[in-house]
């Protein structure tokens, strides 16, 4: 480095270019750029290069090809038939299906726990504890192997299902109900239901805007139960019942007809949720108590009833903080599915990048549509999960 | 940051391996034959408690082993479940595939593999409880099936119950073991497999004497070792180890009388022992080496699967095509 | 008028607000709905848990030879636990396949490990610095050495032959270790002012953060081999670390960068004053503050994982779950034990992550000194 003074009638002067942070950045940059571009050039080339030294047959043809096996549970119709493409999509409904219930339930119990463990009921609240601590400590595998193996191996035979009016079974096999066979009378029904869900939110407007003008309440809430219950209730009894119920019935091997819900389903479900709500549970917990007690104190002193402080004061609050952590939890219960695989849950990793795979030998398609999918559908829920954290977050003036 | 570079470098130096020349020379240059095997299928590759693997998949490596390092312990046994075991073998981990695959034209024509031959002949068989009181799979309409996934078994059940106009159910798990779990715990009424499979599941069962082998066979299933396309000489190695091991059996040539034949006046005995390696890139004693360490055919299949193992698995198809069977060698000459 | 000399003694408080009366009255039974759930906590409790011990403890076979001691005459199991399967078993569970003669090997680098890092936990441990040092950069070869020989005229233990609860610690370990460094260098990529740098470091962890291990797994042990030049080939194992690695070090990488965010401004504003180059700046001023505060973060994350390694049982190596699910559960020896064997892993795995986690929180609360109030 040269002395600045020595060269002090001219300007300070510029450092090389060597030097410069601007051009070492860029000159970084350009050679991590071509670094990535040669790593994947070489990753694509050389497994062109061996499948075509292999005699491996590439690309897309695959999925218009019959499938030739059948699945356990499809939400579409699916037989042996159909193409491996149909199967990728019964696969990625059935994770979808997974994923919905889990998060629904998850929610549910996850919240339930979070509250009890905060209860001034001793007993409640250590339960709560207790039950946080087992189980987001067992590795979730476990967890599926063994409510799966509980299932199969205590729940009574088919021939001594446990039955509800002859019409609901549970049993090793899954649980059997009656499944609905629409007449054409039923779309009376169906549109009574959608006027009782516009025409609730038609009353909700209007009893908020009189409530705001003259401070009177209006019973909202059981409006809406009328609305939506009661009205298409009565119009489908007056109709005529438009539906058939085909009851399930025992076959030689199995129970005929109806639907069933199969146990692996049953099974990844019930671990999923348990090990999603333990963390749920304390996302919950360490919510509400991040509302400062003030609020309450607050709420209580201007005449809220403690129902309405928590529905109106503290929830609101501590949703804010709980709804970030919440998306993560979301997101792992999502992509926690794929171990659907180890029992047998017809899911997309168990049928596409499972059997289809095996079939077909194209590991490299598969592999990638299999993460593709998972990928976009993350980056759904967290987009979704962002705008609606945007929404809930405190407007500061 | 260089540091961690180095590291990486290092690590993969020490993990990886390059093959670059024919796979005889890397199996003679690494002084060990890395062999493909099941994860565990009792008789045909299965590890005990020790780790020491046994089977009549795992004798067709231990004879590879034996004419081509003269040392039929020197196998690198990787278990492969079925999903991995191809790219396994496109890849290079593996120099061959014995891991009851099932030769098919797919197979055989786009995933860039050679089958070698065929060790057993099996066929898909169904197996059922003996309290549902059937004795033919045509009355199982409306049946629950445990199957495992990703295999010809899976594709065969389809076409048979849609031949024969008949509905069921397909649980499909990951492995035998989780399939065989499933079977037992009463989640489906039946299981479907490979018939040398249903025999070695069986014993799996607490009471293997609950469940019955129907005795349908609804596919043909030739299983066999496999190697990667496009290694003549390798292929050729592989093949006539198992041909050596069924010939011997032949010609009556056990591991027990083996040195005493090796004076034999018998023309074809003489052509079997000696002076034929050359061809194959081996030394001469690599057929006897076969038989002295690893056993004829016969002595391999009784040992694993047949009267002398838990499975007790009849010879049937697998049978010398001279005592009524199919399993045929060409000759050595 | 009354004017005392002494002080008088304390009176015991008024029998309604002590004792345990008042516990329960204040804890369990305070109003009608509290009452209800009371009882019929203690109810279900009063269902579960007397079996479970009688199960697990009572009517338990600890020590047998052979299974039919587990059993009754008629070949069906008696009703409690036989944990003689798992004692029956224990080295199995421990070491997978390793051989017997050499397992002092991973006793060894286990002991060394241990006793490395007890002194790290006292506060008065001097050149501390340099022993986290050794422990992150020279012990992994030690023990590397040590558990896979080939050199020193150790006998050479191929990775095949691992498994048990020592591949379990061994991958989470080796895991956590390379995610650390891939994930800080990835935080500070992602924190970095150049913009190709930041936004490959956002679509890099944003895309092993979207994608189940699974996945990852399954490309590591199918897709993987086809990567490589022809021939070039990886250990099984390494092929499953490097899925692991990738996989986990997008995780540390968003954990080490919440505690990038938490350094004040100041921080990085004097390191530039005094005129410390970037990374001296961030290895002399700001990583050592960040990694202080993410300790918790991290310890969650090596928790995550370590339950995450089960999962390398779908792609056939035999760690702990899987000795236990796939060896010794196909043993025709110990058939029909399958629930044993699930409590026993649960209750390892969970005797693990809990003290784990237990120690994360009571570092938080350590570390957590008063910055909040």
């Amino acid at each position: 480095m040269s002395d600045p003074r020595q060269n002090s009638s001219e300007l300070p002067s510029k450092p090389p270019i060597w030097n410069d942070p601007k051009y070492r950045a860029m000159f970084f940059q350009i050679l991590l750029i071509s670094a990535l571009a040669y790593f994947f050039y070489s990753i694509v080339q050389n497994t062109l290069d061996n499948m075509n030294a292999r005699g491996v047959s590439t690309g897309f043809g695959f999925m218009s090809e019959p499938a030739g096996f059948d699945i356990l549970q499809t939400l579409v119709p699916f037989d042996s038939t159909y193409s491996f493409g149909r199967s990728f999509i019964v696969g990625v409904l059935n994770t979808l299906l997974v994923t919905v219930l889990g998060i629904v339930f998850a929610t549910l119990l996850g919240f339930l726990v979070g509250v009890a463990r905060l209860s001034n009921n001793w007993l409640i609240s250590k339960i709560a504890t207790v039950f946080i601590e087992t189980f987001r400590n067992i590795p979730l595998l476990i967890q599926i192997i063994f409510w799966y193996a509980l299932i199969v191996g205590s729940l009574p035979a088919v021939r001594d299902s446990f039955s509800l009016f002859d019409s609901f079974f549970l049993n090793q096999r899954g649980i059997n109900l009656p499944s609905p066979g629409y007449e054409s009378g039923f779309i009376y029904t169906v549109i009574a239901f959608i006027i009782g869900i516009v025409g609730s939110f038609i009353l909700r407007i209007w009893a908020r805007k009189r409530q705001e003008a003259t401070g009177q309440q209006f019973p909202v809430f059981f409006s809406i139960i009328g609305l939506i219950i009661i009205l298409p209730a009565l119009v489908y009894f007056v109709t005529g019942s438009p539906i058939t119920w085909d009851v399930p019935k025992l076959g030689r091997f199995n129970l005929q007809g109806g639907a069933t819900i199969i146990p692996e389903l049953v099974g990844l479900l019930i671990a999923l949720v348990i090990y999603t709500a333990a963390f749920i549970a304390e996302i919950v917990r360490s919510g509400i108590k991040a509302v400062s007690h003030g609020q309450s104190e607050a709420a209580l002193s201007v005449g809220l009833t403690p129902s309405q402080n928590l529905r109106l004061v503290v929830i609101p609050q501590a949703l804010r903080v709980i709804i970030p952590p919440l998306t993560s939890q979301y997101l792992n219960l999502f992509k926690n599915s794929s171990l659907a695989a180890a029992i047998g849950y017809p899911d997309l990793v168990a049928v596409f990048m499972g059997t289809t795979l095996n079939q077909t030998g194209q590991a490299v398609e598969i592999v990638a549509v299999t993460m593709g999918v998972y990928l976009l559908v993350s980056l759904l829920i967290s987009m979704f999960m962002n705008w609606y954290n945007a929404k809930m977050s405190l407007v500061e003036r | 940051m260089r540091k961690s570079l180095l590291l990486g470098l290092a690590t993969a130096a020490i993990f990886s391996t390059t093959a670059q020349a024919g796979t005889l020379e890397d199996v003679k240059k690494a002084g060990v034959l890395k062999c493909g095997v099941s994860t565990g299928l009792g008789g045909f590759s299965a590890a005990d408690d020790k780790g020491n693997w046994k089977g009549l998949d795992v004798d067709v490596c231990r004879a590879v082993a034996a004419a081509v390092l003269g040392d039929a312990t020197k196998v690198k046994y990787n278990p492969l479940t079925a999903k991995e075991r191809f790219t396994a073998l496109q890849s290079g981990e593996i120099d061959m595939l014995s891991r009851n695959t099932t030769w098919t034209l797919t197979r055989d024509g786009s995933l860039g593999l050679n089958f070698a031959g065929v060790n057993y002949y099996d066929g898909q068989g169904f197996m059922v409880t003996k309290a549902l009181g059937v004795d033919s799979a045509l009355k199982l309409d409306g049946a629950a099936v445990c199957i495992q996934a990703g295999t010809t078994t899976e594709l065969n059940l389809a076409d048979y119950f849609k031949a024969n106009n008949m509905k069921y159910k397909a649980i499909t798990f990951d492995t035998s073991d989780q399939t065989i779990k499933g079977f037992e715990a009463g989640r489906c009424d039946m299981l479907t497999s490979d018939q040398s499979q249903l025999y070695s599941l069986r014993i799996k069962l607490a009471k293997p004497d609950t469940a019955i082998v129907l005795p349908e066979v609804i596919s043909k299933e030739p299983l066999g070792p496999v190697v990667r396309q496009g290694d003549d000489q390798w292929f050729n190695i592989v093949r006539w180890s198992l041909n050596a091991m069924i010939n011997a059996e032949e010609m009556g040539l056990t591991s027990a009388n083996i040195k005493s034949m090796k004076d034999s006046k018998d023309p074809g005995i003489q052509r079997m022992l000696g002076g034929q390696g050359e061809k194959l890139g081996l030394d001469d004693n690599w057929s006897a080496n076969i038989i002295e360490q690893v056993g004829n055919y016969g002595e391999s299949f009784e040992r694993n699967v047949g009267t002398g193992s838990p499975l007790k698995i009849g010879r049937g198809l697998n049978a010398l095509w001279s005592k009524g069977g199919i399993m045929y060698a060409p000759p050595i000459r | 008028m009354y004017v005392t000399d002494k002080i008088l003694p304390e009176l015991p408080a008024p029998s309604n607000s002590k004792g345990i009366v008042h516990w329960l009255k204040t804890n369990l039974f305070n109003g009608p709905i509290n009452t209800i759930f009371t009882l019929l906590a203690a109810f279900v409790l009063y269902k579960v848990i007397p079996p479970a011990i009688e199960w697990a403890f009572i009517d338990a076979i600890w020590f047998a030879d052979s299974s039919s001691e587990c059993k009754l005459a008629n070949g069906d199991r008696k009703d409690g636990a036989c944990w003689a399967f798992i004692t029956n078993r224990f080295d199995q569970i421990m070491y997978g396949f390793y051989p017997e003669a050499e397992r002092w090997r991973p006793n060894l680098a286990g002991i060394m490990l241990v006793l490395l890092t007890i002194p790290l936990f006292f506060e008065k441990t001097p050149k501390k610095a340099w022993l986290g040092g050794f422990i992150l950069v020279i012990f992994p070869f030690i023990a590397f050495v040590l558990i896979r020989g080939g050199y020193f005229g150790l006998e050479q233990v191929d990775t095949g032959k691992w498994g048990g609860l020592m591949l379990t610690l061994i991958i989470s370990l080796v895991g956590i270790l390379f995610a650390l460094l891939f994930g800080t260098i990835l935080a500070l990529g992602r924190r970095s002012s150049m913009p190709i740098v930041k936004s490959l470091s956002v679509v890099f962890i944003e895309f092993w953060r979207g994608v189940p291990l699974i996945t990852v797994l399954f490309m590591s042990s199918v897709m993987l081999p086809l990567f490589l030049p022809e021939g070039t080939t990886f250990d099984k194992l390494a092929r499953a670390m490097i899925g692991i690695i990738l996989f986990q070090s997008a995780y540390v990488a968003e954990v080490v960068r919440g505690g990038l965010q938490a350094i004040p401004k100041g921080q990085y504003e004097a390191a530039a004053a005094m005129g410390l180059s970037y990374w001296k700046s961030m290895f002399l001023i700001i990583l050592p503050q960040a990694m202080k505060l993410v300790i918790p973060g991290l310890v969650n994350t090596f928790i995550a994982l370590f339950k995450d390694t089960t999962l390398v049982l779908i792609i056939g190596l035999f760690d702990l779950l899987a000795i236990i699910e796939n060896v010794l559960g196909a043993d025709n020896a110990w058939l029909g034990f399958h629930t044993e064997g699930l409590v026993f892993a649960a209750f390892v795995f969970w005797m693990f992550c809990f003290s784990l986690s237990r120690y994360s929180m009571a570092l938080e609360r350590k570390l957590d000194t008063g910055h909040r109030n």
